[in-house]
């Protein structure tokens, strides 16, 4: 079976490696957690920053002084090719792996590359939060507009999509050229924010047309966008993943954050247990993030809103479910078309 | 009391038999239930597929002189209502390379059928080909799209189905039983009362029961009844045999004792040789009578107790002379018998028809004159068996008096002509015939008038 699957998760791979320039896609950073002498050790693989997680890992290494967990942080395509090549070649490297870019994810659990899992915890996910009890979601984190205090009026700050179009509208507008998202080619989020976007209003298409004319900057990276705000680089950044946002604005007060009010996508940063049988230390480690204990730590670190606030309540919130349909977003032709259409925008 | 040996109730069988029909019923029917919901998930799933790939092939363009596919969301958020199942699709353009999705996908095993299974990463899945034919100047061939889905949704449904279906059943399955306990007994209801009637009967009563219950147990009640008629009659016969005893008997027993009294104390040995004689002579006529009792006894028991048999008077009347009896009741009185060549049948019992035409035989010995004649034939439409003496009979009076059940005067006398009268009365009436007694110009003429037999014999 494994060798019928070959040539589609090579293809997979492939693909990846289209979507990621120069296909340079390598492990940003390692840690390991817990004693040095534990008798069994965890490979966890995330696109979470290992600071954010790092009180997480803690926390459920406490109550397991016989597990070690190394932690590898990644990009998100790049752990998607790595995760999607061992899945073809039957020797999955990571207990578990944690995404953000949740559409590479499901398409995984669709090639048979996840094991399944089952426990009182993940029974007692929503049902767009989980998939056939091999992809779980472990968070709520908005996309949210990142904003600099200092730099950007109180009247200017957009509160909605049409009033981003409308700030850079004007000829010679104070953001042209100071707007900042994602580039969806280098970040697997920002690409599925994109396309969830597409897909949401026709917003979108105005957008990208503004984006395009007041050059706007597509760049990597969370952190980098973040900080590129702090600093004064840029004014704005559109899409930008709330968690970090929130954590960083804890402690840099020149830092805005506004939930779209038109619509805002919520993301839930999935978790899949990679191979055919999950191992039941990693089942744990996911037991305990969808546990009460798991979800507070991770709250404290802003990396989810355990209770949504009201802005959420009123048909705004837009959750990317975990089903099957994040699947045309990973669909060749169609994401070489959106790439095409996101190059001809960003080019300068 | 007897030992009770009861086998299981009417309602414990006919539970166990509607038990036993709704196990078999329920199991033909989730045999069927469970087809039933296999093809009603697969048709529902299966338009989630024709839905999903005819979306995906109206995707299909052509864009500049090239094919090109910009895949719906909406079609895989169709797939996606079957909430837990892995999709598989695939674009192929018109040379056959694959424009976009899996690589290698099973192809469909025949052209005709757009539908097919087949397995997807290792898992049982359900296929669908569609074609879309293009005619453009650049591009002029078929598209096929095929889209695939595992199956865990068709089976869950097809199992809810035949769950749902189930549960329906087993509902009903239990309201038939009750339904049918509840029947059961109502209907039983009846037997219950006849025996609460039985049980609380006075133990002489021997009347018959209600006859109003439901045609079923109409038989029983009948056959019940007949019976507790046969018990009543013989009782009464009973009865009657006791005081008839007592009665016939008292005066003989004494009229000996009187005379056994007089030899004893008589010292003339002469004398005491005549009352010897008589005391002789009443006992062999009080030994008649008891004879006559106790065959009376055993016709009236028999007329209730014995079945109807199909009897040639002829052999009666036969058999009564062949016995000779007569030789030692009349010495030397004639007696003539006269039957025909064709067989007189009747339906009766032979022997109580014999007791009863002896004892007219042995009347007319007795009173009548010689010579007597016996003889069976038809008359009209009925059977005769008769006997007839030579004599004028006796006197209208007597006639009248005679065949009451015992005659005083006659049994005083030692004498049995109405005891024998009667029990050939009770005989004939039990065989639905009776007695006829009249003068004729050869003499006078007794006989036993029963149906003919229309069965042979």
């Amino acid at each position: 079976m494994a060798g019928q699957l070959t040539p589609i998760l090579g293809l997979a791979t492939v693909l990846a490696a289209l979507l990621v320039p120069g296909g340079a896609s390598a492990q940003e950073a390692l840690r390991s957690f817990g004693p040095d002498t534990a008798t069994t050790r965890l490979v966890l693989r995330t696109t979470t920053d290992i600071a954010v997680f790092a009180p997480t890992i803690d926390a459920f290494l406490a109550a397991r002084p016989d597990l070690a967990v190394d932690y590898q942080q990644w990009g998100s395509n790049g752990l998607y090719a790595l995760t999607a090549e061992e899945c073809a070649a039957g020797t999955p490297g990571a207990d578990i792996v944690i995404s953000s870019g949740v559409h590479q994810l499901v398409k995984l659990v669709n090639d048979r590359c996840a094991a399944p899992w089952a426990s009182v915890q993940t029974a007692s996910l929503p049902a767009e939060r989980q998939w056939r009890d091999e992809i779980w979601g472990l968070t709520r984190e908005p996309a949210v507009i990142v904003y600099n205090r200092e730099l950007v009026p109180a009247e200017d700050v957009p509160r909605t999509r049409f009033n981003l179009l409308d700030l850079l509208r004007p000829e010679g507008s104070a953001y042209a050229g100071r707007v900042a998202t994602y580039d969806i080619e280098a970040s697997g989020l920002g690409f599925l924010f994109a396309f969830m976007d597409s897909q949401e209003a026709s917003t979108f298409g105005a957008l990208m047309e503004a984006f395009a004319r007041s050059g706007a900057i597509a760049t990597c990276c969370s952190a980098e966008i973040i900080d590129g705000v702090s600093r004064g680089q840029y004014l704005i950044a559109y899409n930008v993943l709330g968690s970090y946002a929130q954590a960083a604005a804890l402690t840099d007060p020149r830092l805005g954050i506004v939930e779209p009010q038109d619509y805002t996508l919520i993301l839930s940063r999935a978790a899949i247990l990679p191979g055919q049988t999950a191992r039941p230390e990693a089942g744990a480690l996911l037991d305990f993030l969808l546990s009460a204990a798991g979800q507070a730590a991770m709250a404290a670190q802003s990396l989810t809103v355990i209770d949504p606030g009201e802005a959420e309540g009123e048909g705004i919130a837009r959750p990317i479910p975990l089903s099957p349909a994040l699947l045309v977003a990973m669909d060749r032709a169609r994401a070489a078309r959106f790439i095409a259409r996101w190059r001809a925008i960003f080019a300068d | 009391m007897t030992e009770r040996r009861t086998s299981l109730s009417l309602g414990a069988r006919l539970t166990l038999g509607i038990a036993a029909l709704l196990l078999v019923g329920g199991l033909v029917m989730a045999v069927a239930t469970l087809a039933y919901g296999r093809a009603a998930a697969r048709e529902a799933f299966d338009r989630l597929l024709v839905g999903a790939a005819n979306d995906i092939a109206a995707s299909v363009s052509v864009e500049g002189g090239r094919v090109s596919v910009d895949l719906p969301v909406s079609a895989f958020e169709l797939l996606a209502l079957a909430p837990d199942d892995r999709i598989a699709y695939q674009v192929r353009d018109i040379d056959g390379t694959v424009l976009t999705g899996y690589d290698t996908l099973p192809q469909p095993p025949n052209a005709a059928d757009p539908f097919y299974d087949a397995s997807f990463a290792g898992e049982e899945a359900r296929f669908i080909r569609v074609s879309r034919r293009f005619a453009e100047r650049a591009v002029s061939g078929t598209v096929d799209i095929i889209v695939g889905q595992t199956i865990r949704a068709r089976r869950e449904l097809a199992y809810e189905i035949t769950r749902n279906a189930l549960a329906g059943l087993a509902i009903g399955g239990v309201a038939m039983i009750v339904l049918a306990l509840i029947a059961v007994r109502s209907a039983l209801r009846p037997l219950d009362s006849l025996a609460e009637a039985l049980a609380a009967r006075d133990p002489q009563d021997l009347t018959p029961l209600d006859p109003r219950v439901p045609r079923d147990i109409a038989p029983m009640v009948d056959a019940m009844n007949g019976f507790m008629g046969r018990l009543d009659r013989q009782f009464d016969a009973m009865r009657n045999l006791i005081s008839d005893t007592a009665h016939q008997l008292r005066t003989p027993v004494a009229a000996l004792r009187a005379q056994a009294d007089l030899a004893l104390h008589d010292t003339d040995a002469e004398r005491r040789d005549r009352i010897v004689a008589r005391i002789h002579q009443r006992s062999v006529s009080l030994g008649r009578l008891l004879d006559q009792m106790l065959s009376r006894a055993m016709v009236v028991h028999r007329i209730d107790s014995v079945r109807r048999e199909a009897v040639d008077l002829r052999d009666i009347a036969l058999d009564v002379i062949e016995t000779g009896d007569h030789a030692m009741i009349a010495p030397g009185a004639e007696v003539r018998l006269q039957i025909g060549e064709d067989p007189i049948i009747v339906q009766a019992d032979a022997l109580s028809l014999r007791e009863a035409f002896r004892n007219l035989f042995t009347n007319a010995l007795h009173h009548g004159q010689a010579p007597v004649t016996i003889g069976a034939d038809l008359h009209a439409g009925t059977a005769h068996l008769w006997v007839r003496d030579s004599g004028p009979g006796p006197t209208p009076e007597v006639v009248a008096e005679l065949g009451q059940r015992f005659l005083r005067s006659a049994a005083s006398a030692g004498r049995t002509s109405g005891l024998g009268l009667a029990i050939a009365q009770a005989v004939a009436e039990a065989f639905g015939g009776k007695v006829d007694m009249a003068p004729t110009p050869e003499g006078f003429r007794v006989a036993l008038v029963l149906p003919v037999s229309t069965r042979s014999m």
